[in-house]
């Protein structure tokens, strides 16, 4: 069968401010993020036939057709798993368009996740109750971080990694946050100490381990790979995509590994490169222990041994791998990846404001390894 | 006592009935598929193992292990306002299973990974009752 390799390319990426309290409706962040995507593309807007998008977002796509003058969308396809979806849906727009069901593809994520619904609060967003929740939410688990946050105590009693270990990420992410004026906490330096006197939320997560809550929005646009060529800017490639669904593990599976253990080889199967051969990567960093996962199970190191491979400023610009050049969820802005995939995109085209010389391939992990892809120049 | 906003109440289900009756008789009752002789938890209506329904209700000893847990010390719910720090944990049950549940008669720095926990049930509203755990003697 054939496959989709380099088939695909990231042709325009946009983004609007990222703040605490935008003032305006999702729709209107939809809207900017979109155009300034399209118009990267040096595209119009009628040029879109494509468009994916979040379950979680609260805009469908008729209201950005409608709203941009697009007259049809002849493909459009949307994904669950709250914020974990950027992957797979690069992965549907780039089957859509190898397979000829659409030209250009838009993905966009717009929320006001500070001054609207608020992920870290389990009165918004709980389930209150209902299908398997009524096994958690009742004994007091409720948002995401509690749950992952239970996965790190695990991690640090079977590998002996410390709360320092996920501080290193935290740290890493704020250094490269000061260097991108975009990012939230541009002009705030942190240090280990800083992190560690921070205060507890869900032990063993300090509030430093914890991801930003942002308004604004994000897009991206994808076209073929042949028509990318003629188009505004430098392309580049969907070297390679993964999804991986399991049975949930908090059920009974071992939680100090996550599905990119399953992902990882499959997306470097499919790029034809090792992780030796990546620059830089974009992790999913909701809360800081779980880039440590994803560099254990994308195979960056062994098994246990991310403690160790945080330490030293290898994962901080200038080491071996930096990772969330632009800051990340933790300290730049909380777009649900959208804004890792563009800042990947940025490290290819060389105009990162922490730029990895050279860079060709650059992994962006959209969430635990459900979602993933490899891009290149 | 003042009144305060409970936690979000379990909403049972055709499939999951028979765990919170049990519950209510102060039970812990377990789904079991009488074929692959396995518990399976949460309920659901088919085992994963012989893809088989018509599973069975089975009482367990209602001792187990702490597999992870975790303190919240920020109040992420009206519920949790005077109840900061409050403990989640992941109980592996002696028979294979895992549950999600609450530790009672335990100050939150001594919960361990390893630590044995046995169920008592708290009757939280009139008529739900949830499987909490405390440390197991001995």
């Amino acid at each position: 069968m054939e496959s989709i390799k380099d088939k695909c390319a990231i042709v325009g990426i946009g983004e609007t401010e990222y703040s605490k309290d935008s003032g305006r409706s999702e729709l209107s962040l939809v809207l900017e993020a979109s155009m300034k995507a399209i118009a990267d593309a040096g595209l119009q807007p009628e040029d879109i036939d494509g468009m994916v998008r979040f379950v979680v977002d609260p805009t469908p796509e008729e209201e950005v057709i409608a709203s941009l003058g697009i007259p049809e969308l002849t493909f459009f396809d949307e994904l669950a798993y709250t914020g974990t979806a950027a992957g797979g849906l690069v992965a549907h727009a780039c089957m859509a368009v190898a397979t000829g069901l659409a030209n250009n593809v838009l993905l966009y994520r717009a929320m006001n996740g500070r001054s609207g619904k608020r992920y870290g609060s389990g009165a918004i967003t709980g389930r209150r109750g209902q299908g398997q929740s009524a096994f958690m939410e009742p004994f007091g688990l409720l948002v995401p971080g509690q749950q992952l946050a239970m996965y790190a105590q695990r991690h640090m009693y079977e590998y002996g990694t410390t709360s320092a270990h996920f501080g290193a990420i935290s740290v890493a992410c704020r250094k490269h946050a000061n260097m991108n004026p975009r990012a939230i906490m541009h002009g705030r330096p942190m240090t280990i100490e800083d992190h560690q006197n921070s205060r507890m939320i869900y032990d063993p997560f300090h509030l430093f381990d914890c991801c930003l809550e942002t308004d604004g929005g994000a897009a991206i646009v994808i076209s073929s790979s042949e028509r990318a060529k003629d188009m505004r800017q430098r392309p580049v490639y969907v070297s390679a995509v993964a999804q991986s669904l399991v049975p949930p593990i908090v059920e009974n599976g071992p939680i100090s590994q996550t599905v990119a253990a399953k992902a990882g080889p499959r997306l470097f199967n499919m790029a034809g490169i090792t992780p030796q051969d990546i620059d830089a990567a974009q992790i999913y960093d909701h809360f800081s222990a779980l880039v440590l996962f994803a560099l254990e199970d994308y195979g960056f190191c062994p098994k246990g041994e991310g403690g160790a491979f945080v330490e030293g400023g290898r994962i901080e610009i200038g080491g071996e791998l930096p990772i969330n050049t632009a800051g990340g969820h933790l300290s730049e802005a909380y777009v649900h990846t959208v804004n890792h995939i563009i800042e990947g995109v940025r490290q290819l085209r060389g105009c990162s404001t922490a730029q990895v010389p050279n860079a060709e391939h650059v992994l962006v992990d959209t969430g635990e390894g459900v979602g993933a892809m490899i891009l290149r120049r | 006592m003042p009144q305060q906003t409970p936690l979000p109440l379990p909403v049972p289900t055709i499939d999951n009935q028979e765990f919170w009756d049990a519950c209510n008789r102060k039970e812990l009752a377990i789904q079991h598929c009488p074929r692959c002789d396995v518990f399976r938890h949460p309920p659901r209506p088919l085992c994963p193992g012989c893809r088989q329904g018509n599973l069975g209700w089975k009482q367990v000893s209602g001792l187990g292990t702490i597999y992870s847990y975790t303190i919240t010390h920020q109040a992420i719910h009206p519920a949790l306002k005077d109840r900061v720090p409050w403990n989640v944990i992941m109980v592996d049950l002696d028979e294979g299973v895992r549950m999600i549940s609450h530790l009672v008669d335990c100050p939150v720095d001594d919960i361990r990974i390893g630590m044995r926990v046995e169920v008592l049930f708290e009757e939280v509203e009139a008529g739900v009752t949830l499987p909490y755990f405390r440390p197991a003697p001995g």
